[in-house]
């Protein structure tokens, strides 16, 4: 039921995580935050099975940590993307799999900015935009058709808000709230959270409220 | 444990076909990366890896486990490379990967392997097989695999003639894989090919259909 939203842009990449935490019909917490961050230019979105998503979160942005620790600089947002593909592969076929699915958003000045898609099984691709959860199936088609290379923050941020109107639209569970953040070469920066723009009642053509005398 | 192979190996879709021809050899893919049969996720995902100056290994299957396997390989090659100091020949690694996977006997990699390459020295074509436990088959025309493995063959026999050019080549795989692909849901979405030559390697990407 989660749903969890990546757009590279120019320089940047936008990353948005509705912010419902719930377990079987009941929202526990409706401003839960699923970004997390790995490095200063690292952003790792992560949804799916209760535990795992904290837990594998924090096992890789720790093993990040580690490694600038030990050779002074960060990983490459690949190199992180690699790093997390095969733990996940690899801790698939053990005792304790980790069932999450996780969109990686990062900034190096070799190859600017980068989007990652990887879903529980470690399949990894580079994405210009890319979904998890079952608002892919609204909102894919509307990326398809707005999205363009080269955008600027604005930009990026008016689509992000399309693709929330339609989650709010036809989606069944009620997703008001996203968390939203930007990687880019500066670090990663907090934005307002979005909501679905309201829009005033519809009025029915053609019908006319009557007064009955 | 097993019957759960050909729902596994279908999951992500994929397609990858291979032709010899004269002192030439031509692998093609397609590039869909689709999730859980219903969803496409990305049409940027070829499914051929570089393992030699002519030595190109395609896979379909779980592409979890492709890009695990070409992953390892590419670290058994650059080992054996640094090791020997010589390049892999194409039988070698056919058998290093056969090896590989069959390793993993009771609990595989899910993943279909074709190994296309030149014989060095004679540049003579090498086409391989391995099924999802290492199973090895030896081509001398032309190697299917994939979800519209079918299809494939039933393009390749008739279009496959002996001694064909790098041109012609290209010509026949291309139509080969486009046409076998549009009968199939869940590959497609762009094609790339890749043609081995004693002198150079050409990577080109196909207009397809795109659904």
């Amino acid at each position: 039921m989660e749903c969890l939203i990546g757009i590279r842009g120019k320089d940047f990449v936008l990353m948005a995580g509705d912010s419902v935490a719930g377990r079987s019909v009941v929202a526990m917490k409706k401003d839960h935050d699923k970004m997390y961050q790995l490095s200063n230019r690292l952003l790792m979105a992560a949804c799916g099975e209760g535990g795992d998503t904290v837990q594998f979160a924090e096992y890789i942005a720790k093993n990040i940590q580690l490694y600038r620790m030990r050779n002074g600089y960060d990983l490459s947002t690949k190199a992180a993307a690699s790093f997390t593909r095969r733990n996940l592969a690899d801790y698939l076929r053990s005792s304790t799999p980790y069932f999450v699915n996780l969109l990686i958003g990062g900034y190096d000045d070799s190859d600017g900015a980068d989007l990652y898609y990887m879903d529980y099984l470690g399949s990894m691709v580079k994405l210009p935009f890319g979904v998890h959860g079952y608002g892919s199936f609204f909102v894919l088609s509307v990326m398809d058709r707005y999205y363009k290379e080269d955008m600027t923050r604005d930009e990026a941020l008016v689509l992000l808000q399309r693709c929330i109107d339609e989650i709010h639209e036809r989606f069944i569970i009620n997703l008001n709230s996203f968390k939203v953040k930007i990687v880019d070469k500066e670090g990663i920066h907090v934005m307002k959270d979005l909501r679905p723009t309201t829009k005033p009642p519809e009025e029915t053509p053609g019908t006319q409220s009557m007064d009955i005398v | 444990m097993n019957g759960d192979a050909d729902k596994l190996l279908a999951y992500n879709g994929g397609a990858v076909v291979a032709m010899a021809g004269k002192q030439c050899v031509a692998l093609a893919s397609d590039m869909r990366f689709g999730r859980d049969q219903f969803q496409t996720v990305s049409s940027q995902f070829p499914k051929l890896y570089c393992l030699g100056p002519r030595l190109y290994l395609g896979l379909t299957g779980l592409i979890s486990d492709i890009q695990t396997v070409s992953e390892t390989m590419q670290y058994h090659v650059n080992l054996y490379e640094l090791n020997e100091r010589r390049q892999v020949k194409p039988h070698v690694f056919t058998s290093m990967l056969s090896n590989h996977l069959y390793a993993k006997r009771f609990g595989p990699f899910y993943v279909e392997s074709i190994v296309a390459g030149l014989q060095p020295k004679t540049y003579e074509p090498y086409l391989a097989s391995l099924d999802i436990l290492g199973g090895t088959t030896v081509s001398k025309n032309f190697s299917v695999t994939g979800t519209c493995k079918a299809q494939l063959y039933g393009m390749c026999e008739p279009l496959w003639k002996t001694d064909l050019d790098s041109m012609n080549l290209f010509e026949v795989l291309s139509q080969a894989l486009l046409n076998a692909v549009d009968r199939d849901a869940l590959s497609g979405w762009g094609a790339t090919v890749c043609i081995i030559e004693p002198d150079r390697v050409t990577l080109r990407t196909l207009k397809a259909r795109m659904d």
